[in-house]
């Protein structure tokens, strides 16, 4: 007999089996998912959930995709949290602490409460990158949200009203265009295409019947 | 984690093996080698997952029964009042699909001045392209050429792939990346600017450019911004069912339906351009899937529908790295860097019986084998069989720290079920993975049907018949900005007829006429995960 839990969805109470996801949870009890259901495996950040362990005092944040149920867990998703994006277009923003207090002021009135910190489904150090951004270090502050997925429940959490996830994109968006180094291998790459210079092999290839690429493709040179 | 009893077993011998495993470099197998293995063990060439199309314009080849199923299925329209002369959206360019492809078209296709939408049935960025993990390729390095990838692709594709299209996807490589870059996507570089790069299976440079691995993710994610600081409006959670043509035979829209309401709504458009994705969601052959929710080739059925060729719609990707163990992420991707950065395939007993970089198809058919036949598979608590990926090798090659580093998501994957993936070998089984075929295109991007462009997942012809890492990555953005800039060049010198359905209405007389009556929806749009009471 497989061992079961007793799940409460949205306070409904389920039966379910140990060792399911809370999606798949959500499934066997019969919800047909269109909403907080994305990749299903922790990459898109759409299901977002909230939960609490019956008699457990801390109210905890998750993937549903990537958490498996526990016994007495009153859960909720949060398939969507009104987050603000501003358009900018990046061609024009300069990295410089201007364009925070310009697009998100509202990092300027973080409390410091850590709560963003602690409900984060990636385990970030959300408050630290956020301290970055107010600085106009993009660098850090790209590399400490990298692992962002953009599920918002640090946003839901936050007192002060600030949309992380935004903020971090654009961090991490002005430090790949102007603050990581030119690669100049690429530039030159593509100059060599634009000037005609790869396109007689390829079209040497292109000409050639299968036979003849099958022994190019059988004895190439593979690099160690 | 509690790992079996078998498990355990098997563990200790791949533990005690492992020095040696690390220092031994397996043999590449030969061409006949491959084929005789692909031949008894691949997916695709068993016969029973396939049934002939009976209907259309690829009537007599033959397709995954799955699909067949949908294509014979019946059109959602059908049963609906469309009203095409209540037009509720009215664009130059309509762009089906949210992933890679379809932002990369939409952004072009804006920057050229077209009025373009998105629609999607999920939100924009819920798409294979996030999970996509690797890496993308382009031949940027000095010791490299399109050329090289030129042959690396035709090998890999088994020499089926269009020539043409390959030609595009090598030679935009380089100039995609510096678009990405130019937009903020972080590639891992080293402090002279340098990509760091690494191998893929089957590619003969390391040409594999990264963004940690959530390569797809820091892709998308950089995509979508741009979408959205464009103010490109983006109708989610509504599915395209069913193409527009207008009275001369050429795409002129599609019909749309809420996912959440029901409600139908009909978009113009003097291009349109299908971005749907990939497939995994109909679980061919019995598969479980690393793609994400929405994987279910309604593009293909759609654009079959109005007369769009089919290109290798028999042909599938397996991954051969799907997780096996724990149940909670069975069949979710484990991917290749873990390989490209020295980890081996090792059997049951602790043995090195493959080349961990031989291209997917042979690696996945060589898994089976090992399970099957050969018998040296671990087995699963759902009734599965296994064989590791040795990750421990990882940091013990590069130092302490590196998997960490440079495979963050798979290390919170498996750390979420009480895995440490730096200190114990995961357990894998193929999954599937990617669609290899799809709707006919030329290098225009534009399909028969005049005015139909695809992109993405949904296109056949670019990959042959096995698709290499890192190029999936690569051909998003080429051909999605390709068919952005052709519709953007082109759209001021359309005028669009007068809508009609008539094409579905004419598919079902076929259908019939064929003998086949089904009431399958047709998209399919989503998998059905419920328990049935």
């Amino acid at each position: 007999m497989e061992k079961m839990v007793n799940v409460f969805l949205y306070g409904k109470k389920y039966e379910v089996p140990a060792g399911l996801t809370i999606m798949e949870a959500m499934e066997y009890a019969g919800y047909n998912l269109v909403r907080g259901v994305g990749c299903r495996n922790g990459f898109c950040g759409a299901c977002a959930t909230v939960y609490r362990i019956k008699g457990d005092r801390e109210l905890k944040a998750c993937l549903a995709c990537s958490t498996t149920v526990e016994n007495d867990m009153y859960i909720a998703t949060l398939p969507f949290f009104p987050l603000v994006k501003e358009a900018y277009d990046i061609e024009k923003v300069r990295p410089d602490q201007q364009i925070m207090m310009q697009l998100y002021p509202e990092i300027y009135a973080c409390v410091g409460c850590n709560a963003c910190t602690k409900s984060c489904s990636q385990g970030l150090n959300v408050m630290q990158y956020i301290a970055y951004a107010q600085r106009g270090d993009f660098e850090n502050c790209a590399e400490e949200s990298f692992d962002c997925v953009m599920c918002g429940i640090c946003s839901s959490r936050c007192p002060a009203g600030i949309s992380h996830p935004q903020v971090a994109m654009l961090a991490r968006r002005l430090n790949g265009k102007y603050l990581s180094p030119e690669s100049v291998h690429l530039t030159e790459r593509i100059k060599e295409i634009e000037d005609g210079l790869c396109s007689e092999a390829i079209e040497a290839l292109m000409e050639k019947p299968i036979s003849e690429i099958k022994e190019l493709y059988n004895n190439r040179d593979i690099e160690k | 984690m509690i790992f079996t009893e078998e498990m355990l077993q098997s563990m200790k011998k791949v533990e005690a093996a492992r020095a040696t495993n690390i220092s031994y470099e397996p043999p590449r197998m030969t061409a006949e080698e491959k084929e005789a293995l692909l031949a008894e063990y691949h997916p695709d060439y068993k016969d029973a997952g396939f049934a002939t199309i009976k209907t259309g314009p690829n009537k007599g080849e033959r397709a995954p029964v799955e699909l067949v199923e949908v294509l014979e299925g019946r059109s959602r329209v059908l049963d609906l009042n469309v009203d095409l002369d209540k037009i509720d959206y009215d664009v130059d360019v309509l762009v089906i699909g949210g992933g890679g492809s379809g932002a990369s078209a939409a952004i072009e296709a804006h920057e050229a001045g077209a009025n373009v939408m998105i629609v999607t049935k999920l939100r924009i960025g819920d798409a294979n392209t996030m999970m996509a993990e690797g890496g993308i390729q382009a031949a940027d390095k000095p010791n490299d050429s399109p050329a090289l990838h030129y042959i690396d692709v035709m090998g890999g594709g088994h020499y089926v792939n269009r020539p043409e299209l390959v030609r595009k996807l090598v030679m935009d490589g380089p100039s995609a990346i510096k678009w990405l870059n130019d937009l903020g996507v972080e590639f891992d570089k080293d402090e002279n600017g340098n990509m760091i790069t690494t191998h893929g299976g089957g590619t003969s440079r390391k040409r594999m450019h990264a963004a940690a691995d959530y390569s797809g993710a820091e892709i998308m994610r950089t995509l979508r911004d741009e979408v959205l600081n464009r103010q490109i409006p983006v109708i989610d959670f509504t599915a395209a069912i069913e193409l527009i043509l207008d009275d001369e035979g050429k795409a002129a829209g599609a019909v749309l339906q809420n996912m959440e309401t029901g409600e139908v709504l009909v978009a113009r458009a003097k291009c349109v351009i299908i971005a749907t994705g990939g497939a995994g969601r109909m679980h061919y052959q019995g598969f479980p899937t690393s793609n994400h929710h929405g994987a279910t080739a309604d593009g293909l059925v759609i654009g079959y529908r109005a007369g769009a060729k089919l290109l290798y719609q028999d042909t599938l990707q397996y991954h051969p790295t799907g997780v096996a163990f724990p149940q909670q992420i069975f069949g979710a991707l484990v991917t290749e860097k873990v390989r490209s950065m020295g980890a081996k395939l090792v059997n049951s007993e602790g043995e090195v019986y493959v080349h961990p970089l031989e291209t997917r198809d042979v690696n996945a058919a060589a898994v089976i084998r090992e399970c099957s036949t050969n018998g040296k598979g671990v087995s699963t608590p759902t009734g599965g069989k296994a064989v590791w990926l040795d990750t421990p090798m990882i940091d013990m090659i590069h130092g302490k720290g590196t998997l960490e580093k440079r495979l963050p998501a798979m290390l919170r994957m498996y750390l979420k079920f009480g895995i440490d993936m730096r200190e114990t070998p995961i357990l894998i089984y193929p999954t599937l993975h990617y669609q290899n075929g799809g709707l006919e295109i030329g290098a225009n991007g534009m399909t028969n049907v005049e005015n139909l462009y695809v992109v993405g997942e949904a296109v056949g012809g670019i990959h042959g018949r096995n698709r290499l890492m890192g190029n999936s990555l690569l051909d998003i953005i080429v051909f999605g900005r390709n068919a952005g800039k052709q519709t953007g060049a082109r759209f001021k010198d359309i005028t669009v007829g007068k809508l009609s359905l008539a094409h579905v209405e004419k598919y079902a007389d076929e259908l019939k006429a064929a003998g086949i009556e089904s009431n399958t929806p047709s998209p399919k749009l989503f998998p059905d995960y419920t328990r049935k009471f």
